[in-house]
């Protein structure tokens, strides 16, 4: 259950990070919301590596 | 923690001198991660922009890299990893046994100085994101001398960083590179796109026309020389030939469970300098045409203008990438050198003279040049580690000939060095070639050399 939280968390950092972009692309958001969906994403990514490794591991 | 740190650096154990055992192979999935981490990396926010202010065309770019980057694929898998897996020893032990001590702590000492600077070119890279929050001025294309007080100072904390963790390893680096690579490519990725609209690019049908008269025009920005095809595809193939035909990734790759694991580094080859060249080229677009062609060339604000703190934190992470197993590398070098010292204690030393390297600006700068120098300087060794493992068994001649004799110095190596550099210097000044181009030539005049003058070195003593 543990594993599969990061794992998701670990998917939407990734999705996050890209997604806006494209958004951007189509005239949907403006470069400044996009700037701030990726930072989301930076940190659902990095924050979500640590813990997914250490209960990976507990699996 | 001081004592468990140290302990941790006491344990590091990287089978310097013995062929690394099977139970520390690792699948090609983590050469993989190693390989795009590595190449997805502070150097491609430097590589991506040059080729735009050197006036590549868009075309000459994309057909260039994608031929290029497999024949770079190529030389990994075919020259590189069957070696490494088959002697499974680094490059520096291997050396040693062809070409004597003395001559291994020359090359050694040039490796090492080698990679110093690159790693510093990378550290050189993250600090000009570090520097955003507190205003940094930042170097232009023309400038060689670091710009203040306030440079040197975030060079030197993000030096002391990445140096702290090559320490711990070729496993923590590893883990480091495999931990951001995905997401680092993805914010290459999303920062282009994000500002294609302000090129004009309303749609991807409108890619190409935009990409052809505002992004790779074909024309080179004042004070920079033009490139063309020939010298993209020679740089997609040489920028890392130390590494490849050089052979420094035995270093690495003798960890690979087969020599197949040597393809692993098209994940590095067609992410990193291929779509992250063309996504940075992208940004430095976007950044000449919003300050009106400026010389200022700084990496982390182009970032951070395309994707916010997320940019600029990329910077940060791609130059750590590169920057810790550079220094990695380097440690290993100088450990030939000095086999009674620890692992880490090598690093710190190597990474304490990166960090003041990174503080000159013309490490960035002249990045192209340096890079193609810096494969053209090893190249000859790794010209010689071929012909003594595959050829020499095969013509009756006497491989790893200074383990066996118990020289300290292999003359016939040594002369093939110092002929194959001297030789490039005479093509070049004498036909004009430039440096990008000198490796290929330089390649056979190595492998000629070094067999006839062992042919009458081992007919004469034997």
């Amino acid at each position: 259950m543990k594993k599969g939280i990061f794992h998701l968390l670990r998917a939407l950092g990734l999705v996050l990070t890209l997604l806006p972009s494209i958004l951007v692309f189509e005239g949907s958001i403006t470069l400044d919301t996009h700037k701030t969906l990726m930072l989301l994403g930076c940190l659902a990514w990095f924050g979500a590596i640590p813990f997914g490794k250490r209960s990976d591991a507990d699996d | 923690m001081f004592s468990k740190l140290g302990a941790r650096l006491e344990s590091v154990q990287e089978f310097e001198k013995t062929p690394v055992p099977a139970t520390r192979w690792k699948s090609w999935r983590s050469f993989l991660g190693m390989y795009a981490g590595e190449h997805t990396a502070g150097t491609e926010f430097v590589i991506g922009p040059l080729f735009v202010a050197h006036g590549v065309a868009a075309g000459d770019l994309v057909l260039g890299l994608l031929l290029g980057n497999l024949l770079a694929v190529l030389s990994w898998a075919f020259l590189c990893a069957p070696i490494a897996v088959r002697e499974r020893i680094t490059l520096y032990f291997k050396l040693e046994k062809i070409c004597g001590k003395r001559l291994v702590t020359l090359y050694n000492l040039v490796n090492a100085l080698m990679f110093c600077f690159l790693a510093g070119s990378m550290i050189a890279v993250s600090a000009t994101a570090v520097g955003i929050p507190f205003d940094l001025p930042m170097a232009k294309l023309s400038d060689w001398l670091p710009s203040g007080v306030g440079w040197v100072v975030t060079v030197l904390v993000v030096g002391m960083a990445t140096t702290l963790v090559a320490m711990l390893g070729y496993d923590q680096v590893s883990r480091f590179s495999n931990l951001a690579a995905p997401w680092m490519i993805l914010v290459f990725l999303a920062a282009a796109i994000a500002v294609l609209p302000e090129l004009g690019v309303s749609d991807a049908g409108d890619f190409w026309s935009v990409a052809e008269s505002k992004i790779w025009t074909g024309v080179p920005i004042e004070g920079q020389s033009k490139f063309g095809f020939w010298h993209v595809l020679f740089f997609a193939w040489f920028c890392n030939m130390a590494m490849h035909i050089g052979m420094a990734d035995l270093s690495v790759l003798r960890y690979a469970k087969s020599w197949q694991a040597g393809f692993a580094s098209a994940g590095g080859m067609f992410v990193g300098h291929y779509l992250a060249w063309l996504a940075s080229g992208i940004l430095y677009a976007v950044f000449l045409q919003k300050s009106q062609n400026a010389q200022e060339f700084a990496p982390g604000p182009i970032a951070y203008y395309a994707a916010g703190v997320a940019g600029a934190v990329c910077v940060i992470v791609a130059g750590w990438t590169t920057a810790n197993p550079t220094i990695y590398r380097a440690g290993l070098a100088v450990q030939a050198v000095m086999p009674a010292s620890k692992t880490w204690k090598v690093t710190l030393i190597v990474g304490l003279t990166t960090t003041v390297a990174a503080c000159f600006p013309a490490l960035v700068m002249r990045l192209l040049d340096f890079v193609a120098l810096y494969g053209l300087l090893l190249m000859p060794m790794g010209a010689i580690v071929f012909m003594d493992v595959w050829i020499f068994p095969k013509w009756g001649l006497q491989s790893n000939l200074a383990a066996l004799r118990h020289l300290h110095w292999n003359w016939a190596a040594a002369l093939t060095w110092f002929s194959t550099l001297g030789a490039c210097v005479f093509i070049n000044r004498a036909f004009g070639v430039e440096i990008f181009f000198l490796g290929l030539p330089g390649w056979f005049v190595a492998v000629a050399v070094y067999a006839l003058l062992s042919y009458v070195f081992q007919k004469k003593r034997a």
